[in-house]
């Protein structure tokens, strides 16, 4: 017990809800949480560290295993961003195949997240549904690419592996099946009255914290935020594509920002991911899937290389970004750095915990879809929120260079 | 398979991730989901590691991490089998030459203990509930060697 009558409960980083390491320490006052602190950095693997003394090409694979739920996003950013600073061009199709790739990703990452949120509000038999449903999709992954997560599909100049006309028929009957099988979706997490009073007016994330904190991707979408990468900047094909920021008010609810809205956020990205994939089987042009089929030969031209590029894609828990710096003359790339949506998201927790019950934790922790593979790089922020004090970004800067500064003391480079 | 007389109970599992990259977690859960359902045979995933058989390992094991894998091995009642799942449980696999990285695990684990590998990046269901079954087959041994 603290001196100002508050408990102190630690949640993880072993812990039967947490699926990943993570610790936050919440203060407690009787039934409410009055504070929320996050200590990051069990899951830190010094990936950037260990990307910047490799060859750009072996850097894919390490790439795909930042985080096995969104290995896509990561490989995805990483490579967009070595062509950039490279100035390679990909193909066309390769471009098209990277969205349905990307696509197909969201749809098995928000049926995942769907499942995970009924499982934290006890509901286990929709868990159980969800991911039996995603199965679907995990199939149809193994049949474009040969393996369930992890694809390896990306390389420099365009893809690995083409989707040929054969494989469109299952790809088809596997959005069809999900389209049918939506109506039933929204029932569970729309209609139902236990979930609702679960989720309507939970964890509410208000427009000026959400833009004031900086979240990214449904999180904020829920709050009414227009940001997706996908429109605001496109990339690979989505620039040729049809598509509107997911926003609960398009459908004729608030934007509240509570859980309620960022459960219809996700739902509706779903049936929008099913549309990019079939408005992409349609346009796909008839072209070679890579512009730099000889690998030695672009290895080559990437030591020559001299220049910066980013990688800023929307993934399926927002916006994400890789920044990579190639030097004339070295081999390994000489500056990575990956930011994953989740570090931006852990922000809006604060706000989202606040006056909350103890037994609301797992559902708003659940809520921002965290993925702490993705987020704990090489920079670390400690997020000290105390009670009820607010905290600015440039204090979340000290906090963060001075923890840096601490892990690299420790160091040998 | 054929089991021997010692089998006397369900399997009661720990899952402890510990840096991995979430894959081979993601599967362990596909595993438990009607797809595959190993809860039909008894094995079954536990919150804590007092009452679990098999610890199922995930991961290089990250700096941070260390001290705790160590404390729930030995929280784990024996006789306890560890399942290290993932080439980066049992090799570090991509995560080489790092300096956050302190595993694999069996460099770490008293020289004692029982291991089973299984292997894959990340490891299919299939693979895990084979993984299972071998964990399964070695932890009757230990409780036949006892009695």
């Amino acid at each position: 017990m603290n001196s100002d009558n508050t408990y102190e409960v630690p949640i993880g980083p072993i812990h039967p809800a947490l699926k990943e390491p993570f610790l936050i320490k919440f203060k407690i006052d009787g039934e409410r949480i009055v504070g929320a602190e996050a200590h990051p950095g069990m899951n830190h693997r010094g990936i950037e560290f260990m990307g910047m003394h490799r060859n750009p090409y072996k850097v894919i694979p390490l790439s795909e295993r930042i985080c096995g739920i969104c290995s896509i996003v990561h490989q995805h950013m990483y490579v967009t961003a070595v062509e950039h600073a490279a100035g390679i061009e990909p193909t066309n199709r390769a471009r098209y195949i990277r969205v349905i790739m990307a696509e197909l990703e969201r749809i098995h990452s928000h049926v995942l997240w769907a499942g995970v949120a009924a499982h934290e509000i006890g509901f286990d038999t929709h868990l159980h549904f969800t991911w039996m449903i995603r199965e679907k999709v995990m199939d149809l992954l193994e049949y474009i690419t040969g393996n369930r997560v992890n694809y390896a599909m990306w390389t420099f100049g365009g893809v690995n592996r083409d989707i040929p006309k054969r494989m469109y028929p299952k790809i088809e009957a596997t959005l069809k099946y999900y389209e049918e099988l939506y109506g039933k979706l929204e029932e569970i997490f729309l209609g139902d009255p236990s979930i609702r009073l679960r989720t309507i007016g939970v964890g509410v994330l208000t427009k000026e914290d959400a833009l004031r904190l900086c979240g990214v991707g449904p999180t904020v979408r829920a709050s009414g935020v227009r940001k997706d990468v996908r429109i605001d900047q496109p990339y690979a094909a989505y620039g040729d594509l049809d598509l509107e920021y997911q926003l609960p008010s398009l459908y004729g609810y608030g934007d509240t920002g509570d859980i309620f809205s960022k459960t219809l956020v996700r739902l509706k990205e779903l049936v929008q991911s099913i549309d990019i994939i079939r408005q992409c089987l349609d346009q796909m042009p008839d072209e070679s899937i890579n512009s730099e089929p000889k690998m030695a030969a672009t290895l080559n031209k990437l030591k020559k290389a001299d220049g910066e590029g980013i990688g800023r894609i929307e993934a399926p828990r927002g916006e994400a970004f890789h920044y990579v710096r190639l030097k004339g003359g070295k081999e390994e790339l000489d500056c990575w750095k990956v930011r994953a949506s989740t570090y931006n998201n852990l922000a809006t927790y604060a706000p989202m915990f606040m006056g909350e019950q103890i037994a609301d934790i797992p559902i708003i922790a659940a809520c921002i879809d965290p993925c702490i593979g993705c987020m704990d790089r090489a920079e670390i922020v400690d997020v000290n929120t105390g009670k009820r004090r607010e905290y600015h970004h440039e204090e979340l800067h000290r906090l963060s260079v001075k923890k840096t500064r601490d892990l690299l003391g420790g160091v040998e480079r | 398979m054929k089991f021997t007389k010692t089998f006397d109970k369900a399997l009661w599992v720990f899952h402890l991730n510990s840096g991995s990259c979430n894959g081979c977690d993601i599967e362990i859960v596909a595993a438990i989901t009607p797809r595959y359902d190993v809860e039909r045979f008894g094995i079954k995933l536990v919150g804590s590691p007092r009452h679990a058989d098999v610890l199922l390992f995930t991961g290089p094991v990250t700096r941070k991490m260390k001290s705790r894998v160590l404390r729930v091995y030995h929280q784990t009642p024996d006789p306890k089998v560890v399942m290290v799942i993932g080439n980066c449980g049992s090799t570090t696999g991509v995560f080489y030459d790092s300096y956050a990285i302190e595993g694999p695990i069996d460099t770490l684990l008293p020289k004692d203990a029982h291991i089973i590998y299984v292997n894959g990046c990340p490891v299919r269901p299939e693979n895990i509930i084979n993984g299972v079954k071998e964990a399964w087959l070695h932890l009757e041994k230990l409780r036949g060697d006892n009695r």
